[in-house]
């Protein structure tokens, strides 16, 4: 385990009695794509909201390479290189594609505050290169000029994606990076994912799609009623039967 | 390729001055070009320039900018009283004054946001006025207002070895008196150096954040960014702003009084800049300027100007047209401006700015291709 990159020790969280996360251990190690799943309700968006510092836990702690991220402020959390992926679409809907992809950059540069008032921005030519490319690699590079409210939502999607890998973060956590995506998209999509995950990133995936996770994860974690019920491989976790009832056995693999 | 090059902002910067400096001319048509008022327009431009920067880049929106401008004032004051009647200490103290008490109520202010963050503003900036009124009346010399005296020390002026006689000395420039037209091309100057530096916010990347907490603000701190010290900084500037424009306020006529801080002064720039384009550049100039030119023009108007206006008409529509006239002009000329707002704001939300931009489009489109310039114009009178 002494490559264990985030570890969520013991964590509950209710809401109203309501036991949305129980006894969750986990460890992601590096390098490693790492995917969570389970029905609707199981609470895998909750325990991303945890680790991002949207929600505090009622007890036990997240830690991130030997940080401990409970209680922390989502942006200190992001600049240590933690980065979550939405999935409904967090953009910035008034500015443009590049700038959109150019601040989350600027944030990864400069820190969480640096006043540079002088400047001009469409001067940081480097930052405006960088942005360009992801944005080129991801299909959007004709409407760099666009405004983001003016994207379809798959397009939105793919921005929202574009906009995690430009901090070129250490740990992404991506929830449903390919939901209401069309088939196409979501190839795309899961190429550009195994691309990344060639280059080394560590990722915490969340998926509905069967497809998806047992093409791109290292690991799995299933969860149910707040629970993990099963943590391996994708073959591990296909054949336990444990699985099959609370979840695969609705639909066919 | 892109939309604001350098160059661009160059000319629009060497555009905006040059319309500044030629006031005197071209306002000379509308009866506007006298400097009393012509001062008016650039002090309440830097005033809606300020506010702007803080309502049109992020959204927040201030209730008590008129707070500000008080206390601008009467720090500016101040400095003639004890320092020296030359205006370069009074604007300096007054913009570092205004900026420390942005800093105070910015800080508690900027906890909340929407209309609570509004509401805090109005509530400091009533506080500030009641306490001017009253706990602090040494300071402010409540209800006769701050003035100068004979008695006054002024220390600087003193040991320069300047002799006060027995009229009171005029706030000067090393020795340019700050009345009439120099009065007037100091306030200009200083517009222009204000201008210049909203324009380089705007296109900077502090700019640029601040648009993309106006855009979200949830997502920004989950892109890394503590955005408390953004909002904070801006609030600041434009406290700042705010305070320079009172402290001109003190320039051109050296006395301050509470009624600066009403709320009604901290509506009026909310107008101002919405009238012209919030989050435009030239807009809440432009809001100021129309603004305070109506409130100079229109309220001027009496019932006997009204008569010579509408002396060819016979006499039963003369009277006619002069009591109906007479509704929105002299004392009632706030019908006039709430009836022009409601207007601008429910056929152009982005402000008399977004007229001139459709009207380029229209203008652009119509060079681009000349053969369908026939088309384009007859959109236009569909319009």
């Amino acid at each position: 385990m002494d490559n264990t990159v985030l570890h969520v020790a013991d964590v509950h969280k209710s809401f109203a009695g309501l036991h949305a996360l129980s006894d969750i251990d986990l460890s992601v190690k590096e390098g490693e794509t790492h995917a969570i799943i389970g029905p609707n309700g199981a609470g895998k968006s909750t325990l991303l909201n945890v680790c991002i510092g949207r929600l505090k836990p009622d007890t036990g702690h997240v830690v991130f390479d030997g940080e401990n991220l409970t209680g922390r402020a989502p942006h200190e959390i992001n600049q240590l290189g933690v980065v979550r992926v939405f999935q409904t679409p967090e953009i910035f809907p008034d500015l443009n594609l590049l700038e959109n992809v150019m601040v989350p950059i600027l944030a990864k540069r400069d820190g969480s505050f640096k006043l540079r008032w002088f400047r001009r921005f469409w001067s940081e030519v480097d930052v405006r290169k960088k942005a360009t490319d992801i944005l080129e690699d991801l299909g959007l590079g004709p409407q760099i000029q666009s405004l983001a409210t003016s994207l379809s939502r798959g397009d939105k999607r793919r921005l929202e994606l574009a906009m995690g890998l430009a901090q070129e973060p250490r740990l992404l956590l991506l929830d449903e990076p390919t939901a209401g995506m069309a088939r196409h998209d979501t190839n795309a999509t899961i190429d550009l994912l195994k691309k990344i995950k060639a280059s080394g990133m560590t990722k915490v995936i969340i998926e509905h799609d069967m497809h998806v996770v047992f093409s791109l994860a290292d690991r799995i974690s299933v969860l149910a009623g707040g629970r993990i019920i099963c943590q391996g491989t994708p073959e591990e976790v296909k054949n336990d039967p444990r699985v099959k009832e609370a979840y695969l056995g609705e639909e066919q693999v | 390729m892109f939309k604001f090059s350098a160059a661009s902002d160059w000319m629009l910067f060497l555009l905006f001055s040059a319309v500044v400096l030629t006031m005197p001319i071209w306002l000379a048509p509308i009866g506007a070009n006298y400097p009393d008022l012509m001062q008016r327009f650039a002090i309440f431009g830097l005033f809606a320039i300020g506010f702007n920067l803080l309502f049109g880049l992020t959204g927040y929106l201030s209730f008590g900018h008129a707070a500000f401008l008080g206390v601008g004032s009467y720090t500016a004051v101040w400095s003639f009283k004890l320092l020296t009647m030359n205006v370069l200490p009074a604007i300096g103290l007054a913009i570092l004054t205004a900026g420390l008490f942005a800093l105070v109520i910015g800080f508690v202010s900027l906890r909340r946001s929407g209309i609570y963050f509004s509401i805090l503003t109005l509530a400091f900036a009533q506080m500030s006025y009641n306490l001017a009124y009253s706990v602090l009346t040494p300071i402010t010399n409540g209800e006769s207002g701050l003035q100068l005296t004979l008695s006054d020390p002024r220390v600087i002026d003193t040991a320069m070895g300047e002799v006060v006689g027995r009229s009171l000395p005029s706030t000067n420039l090393f020795g340019i008196k700050m009345s009439g037209m120099p009065g007037f091309y100091f306030c200009a100057v200083v517009l222009i150096i204000g201008f210049f530096i909203s324009l380089r916010i705007f296109r900077s990347p502090f700019g640029t954040m601040l648009r993309a907490i106006k855009s979200n603000q949830t997502r920004m701190s989950y892109t890394g960014f503590n955005t408390r010290p953004y909002l904070l900084a801006v609030f600041v500037i434009s406290g700042m702003y705010a305070g320079l424009a009172g402290g001109l306020m003190a320039v051109t006529d050296p006395l301050a009084g509470a009624e600066r801080m009403q709320w009604t002064a901290s509506g009026e720039v909310v107008l101002m800049t919405i009238l012209g384009g919030a989050g435009t550049l030239i807009g809440p100039v432009l809001g100021a300027g129309i603004i305070k030119y109506f409130e100079n023009i229109f309220s001027a108007y009496n019932t006997t100007q009204l008569n010579q206006v509408f002396a060819a008409l016979p006499d039963g529509l003369q009277e006619i047209m002069v009591s109906v006239a007479s509704m929105f002009v002299g004392k009632s000329w706030h019908l006039t401006l709430g009836l022009m707002f409601v207007i601008v704001v429910i056929f152009l939300p982005g402000g008399i700015m977004e007229g001139v931009r459709r009207i380029g489009g229209l203008f652009r489109r119509g060079q681009k291709s000349p053969e369908s310039a026939s088309a384009a114009a007859a959109s236009t009178t569909q319009a």
